[in-house]
């Protein structure tokens, strides 16, 4: 299980919780298990999103692994100019 | 209503062009004798990419109508070598990474050969003022003034 | 890829400052840009643009115009067919108006004619019949339940309700107990701020030429920070397969994020499609300005609590951003990096975005963390006056360092806020004497950086040269220190590697150069290319001598026997393996395909004395000094040039640069004489003070270094202003009337 840290303004759809757990072990199994458990997520996911492993940050990469005491940011997705 | 017949020089070759009553010096350097490296960054003479020089004197070619090139001299960014070597000034330009984007560096480095060719010894303050025609969006002017400074020291010595 | 540290570099191109390969093409005038290409049978394409701020588009009468001798294509949004995405339909409607002309500016029809003269006579015989609708262009009047809707049904789920449908997404980040923090502190203060947009203001406006075969094959020539962007696109609105889309980036006079999108692209494509000719069409500068995309205008509330000592123990920030007649998405980069440079144990922030009748905004450098920094910063420098305390060594007090919960969520891994805090005291401007009406400001700043998706074919010629082909415009130098780091990495000669900016059919995709990627990400896939083409080489030098390939080794720019065991044979170079490359397997390469991650964080400082003139309101910038962590320069002129155009650009948002909108709507500066952006005689030498504190996530441990530079200068600026002129400004731009008037308040 891993922990997922959930911004502010997305925590109507996890009962308020800013971190939750999931059974995952790529970032595209966590994703996916967050808008089953928590519908409310998806659309935000859907959109785009990033996460911060261990403090890096991740734009696209379905399969880069996370261990189970892996620090996990949601994001938003990433833009520059 | 028919086009003007004009005829002038243009980094000492003579050309002859017809142009619209309206059309400007910039319009026919570029569209008519493939010498693009004047830039329309504005065509209101606030940004300085479209200098050339007339008869030796600093002007933004977009404010000049391409009739009243008729009989002058005009230089441009592509007169400013000689051939393969390049004017200290270009040279200087590229030691100094006194360029990023590129685009308003043909317009700076006509302004700034004017500037030599009337004041070979300026102050860094003349020479920030003289190029304050010229907009730089991408190096802040530092470097550009660098190299016009040490290009000008060095053509002293010479 | 990793930080190579397993032989403790140390390198012997990188971190030189040789001629970039490029520059005598640009001090000649022979590099061509946008708008220098031409094409045979090429007609003249203009767009219509409306001149109402808000109006719903009766009809678009193009009778007249069609008829017109010269006039070969004319096409509307009616010409398109609707695309599957919102993100792409928006980009389409951007370019020409769907029912609703949504700003000033906004296109509305385009023609396609065989002279300049002719086209401009055929705009002016469109007939478009509008209902004006009341407009709306302030951020804050543009949220209330009144205002009118500039697109409805647009606003995402998490929109708290009660505010106006153009309030479009809402943000929250943040930790720890604020109620708590703020009893804690000794001062607190609140502060409301605002900034006005600006735009990126590069000296080149958007220039295409396109071709559209009537069997469906396109090829585009376009000034743009992303060729792969610009083809999948258009291929997207013309309903075309990517690979029949070429699309070649011209050498591009500016970008700054500015051209990460594209205006008027597809209309090209359809006038070309439509007439069977090739369409070119170059905007003017008043276009540029009023249809592109400036940045955003901010409004935002801050409020900060402080011990005596300097210790920040809460810290709340409310971030409302205007972004156009389209959905944007910058309050969240806004809203997480405001307090990033900060360990704090409490801290929130909350971000709305918000639709207005204004052009549609596109990123500049580092999109929504100036304004934001801006505002924290301001308050922080604010209550080190009232408190007597040293701004820097505030700064250095609560500093955000290794294993610090950021204020936007992740704990952060080894960053240079600290060493560049360090330099900025340890420096000479730090403790130089100011004199009467004279200021000193400081301000911190950070961006995120990213890798992204990236493509590189290295080849080695016969005669033992390189050529690097990547897929990145070069916007700021970056073909020099790519083709530093092949010739790091391959052991040869900086002059022996050739690197180029290949079409969109050349390599597969690569990412916008934007995110300060191209050094970080395109440097990454070059060297893992050159480690390739090392491994083939070592191969056949290996068959060559009749030995196991693992028994050979690369050093120097030469194959070599790893040791006397493997056998005694003088070194093979590059040049001599490639000499033989078609007689011992054909000829060779490396390349790499794949997503860089790991880029990285960047923060860095900036100091400026300033003084203002206190008759005039006007300021003058004195001394100018910017410490910034770049992980290891490659070219250091290069990121001392983005340090110093990045500043200066600040500066100009600071004290000049905003766009003016009347009662009208409609926008009264589209032009470099009244959007004032600084010049040469506005300035002093910018110092730029380099840091390197390796990434450990690239070969060499580079960082990107491109947009940091814009963030600190806003708060920087004002600091020192409002110091220098005894009284706290609290609005951008801060032009001479405007600190008039606030020094004249002040004395009453």
């Amino acid at each position: 299980m891993v922990k997922v840290t959930i911004w502010g303004s997305l925590q109507a759809a996890t009962d308020g919780r800013g971190e939750v757990e999931v059974d995952a072990k790529t970032t595209r199994e966590l994703l996916t298990q967050l808008s089953q458990i928590y519908p409310g997520l998806k659309p935000q996911i859907e959109r785009g999103v990033s996460l911060a492993i261990d403090g890096e940050i991740y734009r696209d990469a379905w399969f880069t692994p996370i261990k189970p005491d892996s620090e996990v940011i949601l994001m938003p997705y990433m833009q520059g100019g | 209503m028919s086009r003007l017949h004009v005829n002038t020089r243009v980094n000492g070759d003579s050309v002859d062009f017809l142009c619209e009553p309206e059309e400007t010096l910039l319009d026919v350097l570029r569209n008519q004798m493939d010498l693009t490296g004047a830039k329309e960054g504005c065509g209101t003479g606030d940004c300085g990419a479209c200098s050339v020089t007339l008869n030796g004197r600093l002007v933004c070619s977009c404010l000049v109508l391409a009739a009243e090139a008729e009989g002058q001299e005009i230089g441009t960014i592509e007169g400013m070598a000689d051939g393969e070597t390049l004017h200290p000034l270009q040279q200087r330009f590229l030691d100094h990474a006194a360029l990023q984007c590129g685009i308003c560096t043909p317009g700076i480095l006509i302004a700034a050969k004017a500037l030599l060719e009337k004041n070979p010894n300026p102050s860094e303050t003349e020479v920030r003022y003289w190029l304050a025609g010229n907009l730089c969006r991408c190096t802040g002017y530092d470097k550009i003034i660098r190299a016009v400074m040490d290009t000008a020291a060095e053509m002293a010595e010479a | 890829m990793a930080l190579d540290d397993s032989n403790k570099r140390d390198f012997k191109i990188v971190g030189t400052r040789p001629l970039r390969p490029d520059g005598v093409d640009k001090v000649t005038g022979r590099a061509l840009y946008g708008a220098d290409l031409s094409a045979p049978g090429m007609l003249v394409g203009k767009i219509l643009r409306s001149p109402h701020a808000h109006a719903r588009i009766r009809s678009i009468d193009t009778s007249a115009a069609r008829a017109l001798d010269g006039v070969k294509a004319v096409v509307t949004a009616e010409d398109f067919d609707p695309v599957g995405d919102d993100f792409t339909q928006d980009i389409l409607d951007n370019c020409l108006a769907r029912g609703k002309a949504l700003y000033d500016g906004h296109g509305v029809a385009a023609i396609a004619a065989t002279s300049e003269k002719v086209a401009r006579l055929a705009l002016k015989l469109i007939v478009v019949d509008y209902e004006i609708l009341p407009h709306v262009t302030d951020v804050d009047a543009a949220m209330r339940p009144d205002a009118p809707v500039v697109l409805s049904g647009r606003a995402q789920e998490n929109v708290p309700a009660g505010l106006s449908e153009n309030v479009t997404s809402y943000f929250e980040f943040g930790h720890g107990d604020l109620e708590a923090g703020f009893a804690k502190a000794d001062k607190i203060i609140e502060r409301s701020f605002k900034t006005a947009a600006t735009h990126q203001g590069y000296i080149e406006p958007h220039a295409c030429l396109a071709t559209m075969a009537a069997d469906g094959r396109a090829e585009l020539w376009c000034c743009t920070q992303g060729p792969y962007m610009v083809r999948d696109v258009c291929a997207a609105i013309m309903g075309l397969d990517s690979s029949q889309m070429r699309v070649t980036s011209s050498e591009i006079g500016g970008g700054f994020g500015g051209k990460t999108t594209v205006f008027i692209e597809p209309v090209a494509l359809a006038l070309s499609h439509k007439s069977g000719r090739p369409v070119k069409i170059v905007m003017s500068r008043e276009e540029v300005f009023r249809a592109t995309g400036p940045t955003v205008s901010s409004s935002t509330d801050v409020k900060i609590g402080m011990t005596a000592d300097g210790r920040i123990t809460a810290g709340q920030a409310h971030l409302r951003y205007q972004g156009g007649a389209f959905p944007c998405g910058t309050v969240e980069f806004g809203a997480q990096s405001a307090f990033a440079p900060y360990d704090l144990d409490a801290v929130r922030t909350l971000g709305w975005n918000v639709l207005t009748n204004r052009p549609k905004e596109a990123a500049y450098r580092a999109p929504g963390a100036p304004m934001a920094i801006y505002a924290v910063e301001s308050v922080v420098d604010e209550l080190c006056q009232i408190l007597s305390l040293d701004p820097l060594d505030v700064r250095m007090k609560n500093a955000a360092k290794k294993g610090t919960l950021s204020s936007y969520g992740p704990t952060f891994n080894e960053i240079g806020l600290m060493a560049t805090l360090e330099a900025a005291k340890a420096h000479p401007h730090y403790s130089a004497p100011l004199g009467p009406n004279q200021g000193r400001g400081l301000s911190c700043g950070f961006w995120f950086n990213f890798g992204g998706n990236t493509c590189v074919s290295l080849n080695v010629n016969t005669d033992g040269t390189v050529g690097v082909t990547e897929g990145n415009p070069d916007i700021g130098g970056s073909r020099a220190s790519i083709g530093m780091m092949a010739a790091e990495e391959l052991g040869i000669a900086y002059d022996k590697i050739r690197t180029i900016v290949a079409d969109t059919s050349s390599l597969g995709h690569n990412d916008v150069t934007d995110g300060s990627r191209v050094t970080f990400s395109v440097g990454l896939a070059t060297i893992d290319a050159a480690r390739g083409a090392i491994r083939e080489m070592c191969g056949r030098a290996a068959r060559i001598w009749g030995i196991d390939a693992d028994a050979v080794v690369w050093k120097d720019g030469a194959a070599m026997p790893s040791g006397a065991n493997a056998g005694e044979f003088p070194p093979m170079t590059l040049a001599e393996i490639a000499a033989s490359s078609h007689s011992t397997g054909g000829p060779i390469a490396g390349h790499h395909e794949g997503t860089a991650d790991g880029a990285g964080v960047s923060f860095g400082v900036h100091l400026v004395d300033v003084e203002t003139d206190m008759e005039t309101g006007a300021v003058k910038v004195l001394r100018y000094s910017i410490f910034q962590d770049a992980g290891k320069a490659v070219h250091p002129s290069y990121v001392e040039g983005q340090m110093q155009g990045g500043a200066v650009q600040g500066i100009g948002w600071a004290l000049n640069e905003e766009y003016i909108y009347g009662e009208d709507g409609r926008l009264q500066n589209a032009g470099f004489l009244d959007y004032r952006v600084p010049v040469a005689s506005d300035l002093p030498m910018i110092e730029p003070v380099i840091l390197e504190i390796p990434n450990p996530g690239h070969p060499y441990g580079v960082r990107g270094v491109g947009e940091t530079p814009i963030v600190p200068p806003l708060a920087a600026i004002s600091n020192a202003v409002s110091r220098s002129a005894g009284v706290r400004l609290a609005e951008l731009p801060m032009s001479p009337p405007k600190v008039l008037k606030a020094i004249k308040a002040a004395k009453a």
